[in-house]
């Protein structure tokens, strides 16, 4: 069963169509990158995804359970105690971190296991330890956000995101806002991940690191999947919006 | 108090009417006192009513429906638009006028706190929608994502930042209440300003205005404290 599989989806913005009927899969484990030109509709299709967008047409599953769908033209999503359950199989990374100011990295990370998965303290306390060690902020557990530098704070929204143990992680450009030295230990910590078979969905410019980590690409171009395929057959595919677009990140 | 200095020194009646006139200092003090503690009633009162009040109020001007937002904007304008003291008349005189309900003593401080809650709560409502408008919609992202709830997101993420970033502006309203609590003297309600008012003009003196600006002065000075005490405890983040 795919843990998350989109079909058709269509999105717009007062007219504009942004997601044109994009249907995707994501299977247990697998590692999916999303590359395009800025404004084809990247974080647009992230967003529908993890239900910070309502859909226009389509349907979005997790684990064979419909999260939100349209029918006759009307949105539905999945509500209540449902709902919980089929937000818990995925967390977001943001391009800017979006960590609580007024909280500790500590209590970044613990409060919504402990809050609204209701686990215990000191076993969500022994969990977050362990994840601060594996980002490489040990030392950082009484921090405050504004402490931190972009490159830490991005590794303890990751931190915050995986505490809730996600069966899928998105993330969208989580390098973009980054000073380019700060990019590597951000894209070090997510290769990291590779090993716990989570699922990942990666919207990123960062070519090399997409194409020595995914399973599968997709390259997104004016809200279509203009091209998908492994990392091979996408970054060695004669196609001209491609090239163009690889053209145009090199310099 | 003209015509008992007047009279002829000496005979007992006059030095009676001397004593009772030229109340001693202590006693002046012992009045103002109880004036003070009214006048502190007022405001804690207030303050109590108006903070809660107002984040309901500002609830209702962000609310999605129209009828509410637009029935709430025209409350807050009304109250802003409209002098605290003719408001406080009308609460206070508004029953009898209008109902020709027989209004008791009590009623006079009932309607003060009233009137200073409902004003007050919608300067405090403009303050708390200023701050809650201006918090990145991110952070409520983040807090749907990590599966916050709505009240959960609210009070657990989104207010505690509100209340630093309006901080500068809730002390400003504040600082101005403790003076607007002398406003009640419009109700002849036996707070701080209305005693310092009575005493001066049966003793012909400045000193109660003098006590009473020296109050209202230090009272303003002590919640300055207040306030710069609650900044600092939340400036351990940014
Ligand atoms: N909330 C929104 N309202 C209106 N237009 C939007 C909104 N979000 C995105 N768009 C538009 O949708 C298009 C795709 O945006 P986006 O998904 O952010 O692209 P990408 O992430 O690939 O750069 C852009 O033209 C953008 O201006
Ligand atoms: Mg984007």
């Amino acid at each position: 069963m795919n843990l998350l599989e989109m079909k058709h989806i269509r999105k717009s913005f007062d007219g504009l169509e942004v997601i044109r009927d994009i249907s995707l899969e994501v299977k247990k484990g697998e590692i999916l990158s999303v590359i395009g030109p800025s404004g084809s509709g990247k974080s647009t299709l992230l967003r529908c995804a993890v239900m910070l967008e309502t859909i226009d047409a389509g349907e979005i599953s997790y684990l064979g359970e419909r999260a939100a769908w349209v029918q006759d033209g009307v949105y539905h999503t999945v509500k209540g105690e449902k709902a919980r359950q089929v937000r818990s199989n995925f967390g977001l990374v943001f391009q800017n971190f979006n960590l609580f100011p007024h909280f500790s990295v500590l209590q970044n990370i613990m409060d919504a296991p402990v809050k609204n998965q209701k686990r215990p303290k000191g076993e969500v306390y022994e969990e977050a330890k362990e994840l601060l060690r594996k980002m490489g902020l040990s030392d950082k557990e009484d921090a405050y956000p504004y402490q931190l530098s972009g490159g830490q704070a991005q590794r303890v929204a990751i931190a915050r995101a995986l505490a809730l143990n996600p069966k899928i992680l998105f993330f969208d450009e989580p390098t973009s806002a980054l000073d380019p030295e700060l990019t590597g230990e951000v894209l070090r910590v997510i290769r990291s991940l590779a090993d716990l078979h989570i699922a990942m969905v990666i919207v990123t410019h960062e070519m090399n690191f997409a194409r020595e980590i995914s399973d599968e690409i997709i390259f997104m171009d004016k809200g279509v999947v203009a091209l998908q395929g492994t990392p091979d057959e996408v970054f060695e595919a004669e196609h001209g919006r491609m090239r163009e677009f690889l053209g145009k990140l090199k310099h | 108090m003209a015509e008992s200095r007047a009279e002829p020194k000496g005979t007992g009646a006059a030095l009676l009417h001397r004593m009772e006139d030229n109340m001693s200092f202590s006693v002046m003090l012992q009045q103002m006192g109880a004036g003070m503690l009214k006048s502190m009633n007022i405001f804690f009162l207030t303050l109590l009513l108006s903070l809660p009040l107002g984040l309901v109020v500002s609830f209702g001007r962000m609310a999605k429906n129209r009828v509410i937002r637009t029935l709430v904007k025209f409350y807050i304008s009304v109250m802003r638009g409209t002098p605290l003291m003719l408001q406080l008349l009308v609460w206070y005189f508004g029953p009898y006028y209008l109902f020709s309900m027989n209004i008791g003593g009590n009623y006079r401080f009932i309607a003060i706190i009233i009137g200073f809650s409902v004003n007050y709560a919608a300067y405090f409502a403009e303050i708390y929608r200023s701050g809650i408008e201006s918090m990145p919609a991110g952070q409520y992202e983040a807090a749907k994502l990590l599966g916050y709830g709505k009240a959960a997101t609210f009070f657990r993420i989104i207010l505690p930042q509100v209340i630093k970033r309006i901080l500068p502006a809730v002390t400003n309203e504040v600082i101005t209440l403790v003076k607007d609590t002398s406003l009640s003297f419009a109700l002849a309600y036996a707070e701080m300003f209305t005693i310092a008012k009575q005493i001066a003009a049966s003793q012909t003196s400045f000193v109660p205005f003098f006590v009473a600006a020296v109050f209202y002065y230090v009272f303003n000075f002590i919640v300055a404290i207040v306030m710069e005490m609650v900044e600092k405890k939340l400036s351990y983040y940014r």
